[in-house]
C-alpha cells in the first residue's frame, strides 16, 4: 500500500499530517507532503485509511 | 529610509463614496425560506439547521430578492461546486448585503486574499501562507493556554459565567493582536469592528461607511506605528512585502490587516463558544470528553462540522442556468458550509453530534483556493480553549437556556452563554 497526494487538490487544510503523522508532513506554505517515498506499512494502514476519509479535497489516493 | 509615501494619503475606503451598487434594504419576518430567505433575520440566528434541512429537501437552492437578489445552496455537492468554480463565482464580496463593490474591483478585491479571484488570488495568498501554517501558529500557544488559564482563575468565587462574553471572546482576540503586532488592550475595540462589519449589514449606507472608517482609520494608525518602530509581526512584514517587484498599494495592506482583525476573531470566537454550549447541554459527551482527553481533537472537529461557524458568499459573474435555477449577474450566493455539513447525502447521522466520528470531510473551512488561511491557528485555539476549559471545569449546564444568544449574519455562534458551574 502506497499514499499519494493530488497536489492540484491539496489546499493545505493539514488533516493528513494531523491524522497521520507518521505518514505525511507539511511544507512552508502549510501544503500536505507525502514523508519518504509513501509507503505505508501493516501498522500504518489505519493512519492511512484516516487521512484519506478526513480530507475535505479528496487529495489522497491509496493505491 | 525615506518617508513611505504609500500611507500618507488617505485610504479610499475611508473617506470617498463607495461606488457600487447600493440595494433596498429589506427586513422583516421571512414570508417563505424557499423564495424570500434572509440570513440576519432573529429565527435564523436562533437556529437555522431546520430551515436549512427543511429547505434541502424541498428546493434545494432557494431565492430572495432581498439584498438585491440571492440565492441559498443547501445541499453540500452545490455548496462545494460553488467554491471550486471561481470562473463562475466571484468572490470580489464576500458578505451579503446591500452593497455590490464595482466589478473593477476584481480580481483583488478589497480585503485580498479572501476578496480576491484568480489569477491574482493565489499570489497574494502566497504572501500569508507560511504565517499560517501549523508550526508557524504553534508559536502562539503557550500564550494561548496561559490567557485561557488566566480567564478562568477569574471565575474564582462565581457560580455562574459567560463563557462566551468572558472566555471564548477573548482568546482569538489576544491572539491577533499578538500576531499584528496591535495593543492587547484595543481587544473591545475589535468587537465593535466585527460587529459593525459582519452583523450592521442592514444598516443604513451612511452609517454603515462611517462604522468601516473607523475600522480603516485604525488601521491607518497602526501602520504609521509600525513604519515609525518596525517590528516581527505580519503588519510590518505586510509593509514590507512585495508582489511582482513592488511593495503592495496602501488599500492592499490595509485591506489585509482588516482580513485577519476581522476574520481570525468572531469565527474562532463561535467555535468556541458552541463547543462548550453543546457540552453544557449534553452531559454524556461532557463527561465522556473529560475522561477520554484524547478523544477531543476528533470531537472538535465533530463540533466543527455540525456548528460550522462561518457562511461565506459570492457573486454570479454572468447570467447563467445553473443546477436547475435561472441565476443572474451579480446575484449573490450565500455559500454555506453550515448547510453542506448537514447535508445526509454526504454525512450519515447529518443532524446528530458524533463525537468518535471517524470519517470527517466536513467544509467548515471551506473548500478549493479559499481553504481558511487561518485553520490551524483556529484549531490551535480551539483545542487549547477546550483542553483548559474542560482540565479545570469538570461539571457545568447551561444556566439558563432561553438566556443564550446567538450572532446574526454569516458568522454564528453564542454571544451570551451563561453556565453554571459545579
Amino acid at each position: 500500500m502506497k499514499v499519494q497526494i493530488n497536489p492540484e487538490r491539496c489546499q493545505g487544510h493539514g488533516r493528513c499530517y494531523d491524522l497521520a503523522p507518521s505518514l505525511f508532513g507539511d511544507d512552508e506554505e502549510g501544503y500536505g507532503q507525502v514523508l519518504g517515498d509513501g509507503t505505508v506499512s501493516p501498522d500504518q494502514e489505519r493512519e492511512a485509511r484516516l487521512a484519506v476519509v478526513n480530507c475535505p479535497e479528496h487529495a489522497i489516493e491509496v493505491t | 529610509m525615506s518617508v513611505d509615501d504609500r500611507f500618507t494619503q488617505d485610504l479610499p475606503e475611508s473617506e470617498e463614496e463607495p461606488e457600487g451598487v447600493l440595494s433596498e434594504i429589506i427586513t422583516g419576518p421571512v414570508a417563505d425560506w424557499a423564495t424570500d430567505f434572509s440570513h440576519l433575520e432573529p429565527e435564523w440566528s436562533a437556529d437555522p439547521y431546520p430551515i436549512q434541512d427543511d429547505l434541502r429537501q424541498r428546493c434545494p437552492i432557494a431565492h430572495t430578492d432581498r439584498f438585491g437578489g440571492g440565492w441559498l445552496p443547501t445541499r453540500y455537492e452545490d455548496v462545494a461546486a460553488i467554491a471550486y468554480d471561481t470562473e463562475r463565482f466571484s468572490s470580489r464580496s464576500i458578505i451579503m448585503g446591500n452593497f455590490r463593490p464595482p466589478r473593477d474591483i476584481a480580481p483583488v478585491g478589497g480585503s485580498p486574499p479572501i476578496s480576491s479571484d484568480p489569477p491574482f488570488h493565489q499570489h497574494a495568498r502566497k504572501l500569508l501562507l507560511p504565517a499560517f501554517t501549523k508550526t508557524a501558529v504553534s508559536r502562539q500557544e503557550p500564550a494561548t493556554r496561559a490567557l485561557c488559564h488566566e480567564l478562568i482563575d477569574a471565575f474564582e468565587g462565581q457560580d455562574v459565567v459567560d463563557a462566551a462574553r468572558d472566555y471564548a471572546q477573548h482568546i482569538p482576540v489576544r491572539v491577533i493582536a499578538a500576531m499584528l503586532g496591535f495593543p492587547p488592550e484595543d481587544g473591545l475595540q475589535f468587537r465593535e469592528f466585527v460587529e459593525d462589519l459582519l452583523e450592521g449589514i442592514n444598516l443604513p449606507p451612511d452609517e454603515r461607511i462611517e462604522r468601516v472608517g473607523r475600522l480603516f482609520e485604525y488601521l491607518l494608525a497602526q501602520v504609521h506605528d509600525h513604519l515609525e518602530r518596525p517590528r516581527e509581526d505580519l503588519t510590518s512584514y505586510l509593509i514590507d512585502a512585495e508582489l511582482f517587484g513592488h511593495k503592495l498599494q496602501a488599500d492592499h495592506v490595509v485591506g489585509t490587516m482588516a482580513l485577519l482583525l476581522i476574520a481570525g476573531i468572531d469565527t474562532t470566537w463561535s467555535a468556541i463558544g458552541s463547543s462548550l454550549w453543546h457540552l453544557a447541554k449534553n452531559p454524556a459527551d461532557r463527561r465522556r470528553l473529560a475522561a477520554e482527553p484524547g478523544l477531543l481533537p476528533v470531537a472538535m472537529e465533530e463540533f466543527l462540522r455540525a456548528y460550522a461557524p462561518v457562511t461565506m458568499a459570492r457573486l454570479v459573474k454572468e447570467d447563467m442556468h445553473w443546477h436547475g435555477v435561472d441565476m443572474k449577474a451579480d446575484d449573490w450566493i450565500l455559500l454555506s458550509f453550515p448547510a453542506a455539513n448537514r447535508d445526509p447525502a454526504q454525512f450519515d447521522r447529518a443532524g446528530e453530534v458524533v463525537i468518535d466520528r471517524q470519517a470527517n470531510r466536513h467544509a467548515a473551512f471551506g473548500l478549493g483556493i479559499h481553504r481558511c488561511l487561518g485553520s490551524h491557528l483556529a484549531r490551535m485555539e480551539l483545542r487549547v480553549a477546550l483542553e483548559t476549559w474542560l482540565s479545570r471545569i469538570g461539571e457545568f449546564t447551561l444556566d439558563d437556556p432561553a438566556a443564550v444568544t446567538w450572532s446574526a449574519g454569516q458568522i454564528r455562534g453564542p454571544r451570551t452563554l451563561p453556565l453554571r458551574l459545579r
